[in-house]
């Protein structure tokens, strides 16, 4: 056995060891499975073995299945209805084996020393009985929900039966992990002792037991599932409930999701065994799904990769910033400021003057009531550049303005020329502030997202100058932050900001067509952008569109307004002013008690058309147009792999997560479909739409921008 | 083919839904056997005539399970040869039970049939059947699932009625209720319930209110605006219907209609089982459908429905002379009334259930019962009879005197 050792003890107690070679954490995959399956017959069949601790020589215990093996297994050659039954074939095998520890006669003790995840707690749920080191920071969880998968080793069936369906359901469907006492509490484990008396106790508890505790509850006669039935009046409303909550939350545009919620609503009707195939049955057919698929290469494969950060310069020693600087206090400055001095980075904040440096401190103390004070020793406000002295790195953070820019940059390089410095803008082009760089390799793009304290992403761009010191510090200091960056090249608004632009512009351009703003706004977000395009508007406030819009004009050279959402934008601002969620009033009302509403007044400016289009060709025009723009940006050189587009759009602006990323999208309608829609949607609604050549050369070669399962390198 | 005629109808008066309801300790079997006894006594009906009793019950679980409709019938001591079948299209089933029964006698499977209902809300309670329409996560997906209620706020929030509007709506089917009680119109129709002592348990429908007024029902809190909410309804609505920005929750207790109990019956029959039985027929069953719709919204059916049998009839809304539609929400019949243009002088013209109550199964024959007292009151010809379903369908049936 290469995966795992099997030893008999004295007392003839069977410990089975998982400790998978040249790995950090052990996975289930094919020949771990087999070999656990081995195991756990030979426990079985050897007279003198009374039962068996299973266990791990790792810090962790199970990290849950090798997704490498699970996602061949999705993509492998066969018919298409055959791979799903593939892939059902094989869960079932596993089932079988869990289920061998569950019924199989003899007593089986997961002694979980650590992190127990999906597959991992799986397989512990299956045993007779699981007992927990007490260490506060073990996860103990099923999260396959939260790559479009569901937990398909009796995991929705276990919970279920152990703590009700409607109490797993949360669980499963937010893939939470848990502590070891939560898990006491829920009954995942049934005890926690010190990590050292893990394995002891664990035997001992074999050699006390009595074959009437080995029985499993649902293995015994007249077992009733816990919790509310379906069946009865008050249990029938509080189903119902849960399934209406599951639409409002979902949309229906995670079949995982709603699969989950099958799975526990038919398997709690059954026996276990039947119970069991059904969930391997949704499985397999989410395994083959295109969501699924998405999901995980999006949200697990390639975030996994872009945290690895193989744009790196290897060559480039890693380095820690020791010292930042931030230049401006306003509202992206001082978070900026906050998030460093939460990863322990001493900054100094330079702003005009000392009020202005103090909103730093304002700001932290709003967002930040309870950890503020710990916080501020770390900052420095300041109002003299000289305070900069020995930073390694420097962001600027004030007006977007070039001339002001240029100052900065130059005041910064004088205070401290050794520093690499940033730039936080979201539209000048990076090559463009340079030049006020007398050293512009050392210059670079930095753009965080508002708000910075729950924005993920971090977009760092490239200059046509920008050498791999400055590369290499800024990915440093990204993951400093514990967030994730993406590398991006110059172009006027870089990536993110470029592309999600196109879809708060199209909700504006339907507006100004006459369309139901309650439309625009249900599509947006049944399609599933986190906010819709027009609340998104207020959000990121309209008169800064507005600023954005007339500067980038000037910036051009071109006519202002020059497009219908420019005039609505305009309109809205100059002479309505209504400046968005800030000023209580934008393209929605905000009453000071209560929920926002559209502006009523909204219909006098952009009257509403007779015939309203479908929801679905609503929908369809917000993904596209903003998958187009991605589609244009990488053919641009201005992301390089499709993987950064998808990753960039998932974390940067929440881009339907349902999708996988807007390239997936494409992938997923089909080239030759998505150019046809682009070509009638051109036709119906203007010239945005118009697919690129790259596009129409795709769709006529069948080409895809994701030609097969990447391959990843770790376990769900 | 021959016709098909109602020979008579009778009803309960209707209790309160509640432990505290004058009917809360009849029996499902008995309520239902009651009004059975009373088409047999009035009309000294020989029982062994009957072919068929199709009884509407829409919970038929527990004390109304087991097939109500034959088993009252032997409660109530019909002949043993009297068949009898249980149905269920849910608000619409009394209507339903007399147009299944008079498609047996036109199609001259049977010579007498009765059609009625009967439900006890007060012993089995509204979702004691539970269902796998809402439970089933794949089903209630499918088919946007949501709660009747609202349904009826969604109607008014799209065709814009006001709290107002449908508050109106109740004041006046109160009025309409209290005056129809005062002046006997319902009394060919109600059978008192007496217990075995003969002592009169209830001889009136207790839920109504005649003395209600705009401002009392201002007071009342929209009903399903929590439910809309909290439980994520509204937001399911809103997916179906995304046009809609947020539903306008204007429906409650006073403006929809109330959980009672009762029971109805429908005696029906060929023109020659009616000589053999010797009684005169008082109506002509001219035409009866039912429909589907989209079951979300769920209570828009009526005007489709009407459309449909009108044609079946060769008939126009201006050849119907009273419009009876069950008074499931109040903005149900002024979205109806809206949709074909009705004069509401002519429609629901003695109350309905928002002042008497909605005995789930039997309401459908009680209003039939309603719509030919009135026209024979009134001397007038056609009556058209419908009620909005669950799940998005409608029943409507015309008759005609004879």
């Amino acid at each position: 056995m290469q995966n795992l050792t099997f030893e008999v003890n004295a007392d003839g107690v069977a410990i089975i060891t998982f400790d998978m070679p040249g790995r950090s954490m052990n996975v289930l995959n094919e020949a771990s499975i087999a070999e656990y399956g081995e195991a756990v017959e030979r426990v079985l069949a050897e007279v003198n073995i009374k039962g068996a601790v299973v266990t791990s020589a790792k810090p962790t215990f199970i990290a849950g299945a090798d997704l490498d093996w699970v996602l061949a297994l999705a993509d492998a050659d066969l018919p298409p209805n055959q791979r799903a039954i593939n892939v059902y074939e094989t869960v079932m095998r596993l089932q079988k084996i869990f289920r061998r520890t569950e019924n199989g006669g003899k007593p089986f003790v997961a002694a979980i020393n650590g992190l127990a995840l999906g597959g991992g707690l799986e397989l512990c749920l299956a045993c007779t009985r699981r007992i927990v080191a007490d260490d506060p920071r073990i996860q103990l969880g099923l999260p396959e929900a939260k790559v479009g998968l569901l937990p398909g080793g009796g995991g929705t069936q276990r919970f279920t039966r152990i703590m009700g369906p409607l109490q797993a359901l949360p669980l499963l469907i937010e893939g939470r992990a848990v502590s070891p006492e939560e898990a006491l509490k829920l009954k995942i484990v049934d005890e926690i002792v010190p990590s050292g008396e893990l394995v002891s106790r664990a035997v001992h508890w074999i050699l006390c037991s009595s074959p009437e505790d080995w029985i499993k509850p649902w293995d015994r006669k007249g077992y009733k599932v816990p919790g509310d039935d379906p069946r009865t009046l008050e249990g029938s409303f509080a189903f119902a409930a849960a399934n209406a909550l599951q639409r409002k939350k979902t949309y229906g545009n995670f079949p995982n999701l709603d699969a989950i919620q099958k799975a526990v609503y038919d398997g709690m009707m059954v026996p276990i065994d039947t119970a069991l195939r059904i969930e391997t049955r949704l499985f397999a057919s989410l395994m083959t799904s295109d969501v699924a698929k998405n999901m995980v290469r999006t949200q697990f494969v390639n975030l996994q990769k872009a945290n690895k950060q193989e744009r790196r310069p290897a060559d480039i020693p890693a380095r820690k910033v020791a010292k930042l600087g931030v230049i401006g206090a306003g509202m992206m400055g001082a978070a900026i400021a906050h998030v460093a001095a939460k990863a322990r980075i001493p900054v100094v904040v330079v702003e005009k003057d000392a009020e202005s440096a103090g909103k730093v401190i304002q700001h932290i103390r709003t967002v930040n009531p309870k950890g503020a004070e710990a916080l501020l020793p770390l900052i420095k406000p300041a109002t003299d550049y000289a305070a900069l002295a020995g930073a390694d790195l420097v962001i600027e953070a004030v007006f977007e303005d070039s001339a002001i820019k240029a100052d900065v940059i130059r005041n910064v390089e004088a205070a401290c020329p050794a520093a690499i410095i940033a730039s936080n803008t979201s539209s000048i082009p990076i090559s463009n502030l340079a030049r006020a760089a007398s050293r512009p390799e050392r210059f670079i793009g930095i753009h965080f997202f508002s708000p910075v304290e729950r924005m993920q992403l971090v977009e760092i761009i490239k200059g046509k100058e920008t050498g791999n010191e400055a590369l290499a510090l800024a990915i440093d200091f990204v993951r400093q932050l514990r967030k994730t960056s993406i590398v991006v090249n110059d172009g006027r608004f870089f990536y993110t900001s470029r592309v999600f632009a196109t879809y708060t512009t199209e909700g504006c351009l339907m507006v100004q067509e006459g369309i139901a703003p309650a439309l625009i706004e249900n599509a947006g977000r049944m399609a599933g952008m986190p906010v819709a395009p027009l609340a998104l508007c207020d959000e990121i406030s309209l008169d800064l569109i507005y600023r954005i819009n007339q500067q980038d004009a000037k910036d051009l050279g071109r006519a202002f307004p020059g497009s219908p959402a420019e005039t609505l934008i305009e309109r809205m601002v100059a002479n309505e002013g209504r400046l968005g969620r800030k000023s209580g009033k934008g393209f929605y009302e905000y009453p000071v008690d209560g929920r926002k509403r559209l502006w009523r007044g909204l219909a006098a400016i952009a009257p509403l058309k007779a015939e309203q289009p479908d929801v679905e060709t609503v929908k369809q025009r917000l993904l596209t147009i903003q998958a187009l723009e991605a589609a244009r940006c990488l053919e641009e050189g201005i992301v390089a792999t499709p993987a950064d587009a998808d990753v960039g759009a998932y974390l940067g602006w929440g881009f339907a997560p349902w999708t996988g990323g807007p390239l997936s999208y494409i992938d997923m309608v089909g080239a030759k479909a998505f150019v046809e829609r682009c070509q009638d949607f051109t036709a119906r609604f203007g010239e945005r739409f118009h697919p690129t050549p790259k596009l129409v050369e795709m769709a006529g070669t069948g080409g895809r921008f994701y030609p097969s399962a990447a391959k990843p390198q770790k376990a769900a | 083919m021959q016709d098909c005629y109602i020979y008579d109808a009778v009803r309960t008066p209707r209790g309160r839904g509640r432990p505290d309801g004058a009917l809360h300790e009849v029996p499902p079997l008995d309520l239902a056997a009651h009004v059975l006894r009373a088409l047999r006594d009035r009309n000294n009906l020989d029982t062994s005539l009957v072919d068929d009793v199709v009884m509407g019950c829409v919970m038929p679980v527990g004390e109304q399970g087991s097939n109500v409709g034959r088993i009252a019938a032997l409660n109530a001591d019909y002949a043993e040869t009297a068949a009898g079948v249980q149905i269920n299209r849910y608000c619409a089933s009394g209507l339903e039970a007399v147009n299944m029964a008079a498609a047996q006698i036109m199609a001259r499977q049977s010579e007498v049939a009765i059609g009625g209902g009967v439900e006890s809300m007060s012993r089995v309670p509204m979702g004691a059947d539970a269902g796998g329409w809402f439970t089933d996560p794949e089903v209630a997906f499918k088919t946007y699932y949501t709660p009747q209620g609202i349904g009826a706020d969604l109607i008014a929030t799209k065709w814009g009625f006001s709290r107002t509007d449908v508050d109106a709506y109740a004041v006046q089917s109160q009025q309409r209720a209290a005056r129809a009680w005062e002046e006997g119109r319902f009394a060919r129709s109600i059978v008192p319930v007496l217990d075995e002592l003969g002592q009169v348990l209830l001889d009136q429908d207790e839920h109504m209110r005649p003395q209600t007024t705009m401002q009392d029902l201002a007071a009342l809190k929209p009903a399903f605006a929590a439910m809309g909410d909290a439980m994520g309804y509204d937001a399911v609505a809103i997916q179906r219907y995304p046009e809609v920005e947020t539903i306008n929750h204007v429906h409650h207790g006073g403006n929809s209609s109330g959980i009672v109990d009762g029971s109805a019956a429908v005696l029906l029959g060929s023109k020659e089982a009616g000589i053999r039985m010797g009684l005169k027929p008082r109506a002509r069953i001219r035409a009866f459908t039912s429909i589907g719709s989209e079951p979300s919204i769920m209570l828009t059916g009526p005007e489709k429905v009407t459309r449909k049998v009108l044609a079946r009839a060769g008939m126009t809304t201006a050849d119907i002379d009273l419009f009876e539609l069950n008074e499931a929400f109040a903005s149900v019949v002024l979205l109806f009334q809206q949709l074909l243009d009705i004069d509401p002088e002519i429609l629901n013209v003695n109350g309905g259930a928002i002042a008497m109550g909605h005995p789930l199964g039997a309401t459908g024959a009680m209003i039939l019962g309603t719509a030919l007292d009135e026209l024979e009151r009134a001397d007038l010809n056609t009556a058209l009879v419908t009620l909005c379903v669950g799940a998005g369908m409608g029943t409507a049936t015309i008759i005609e005197r004879v």
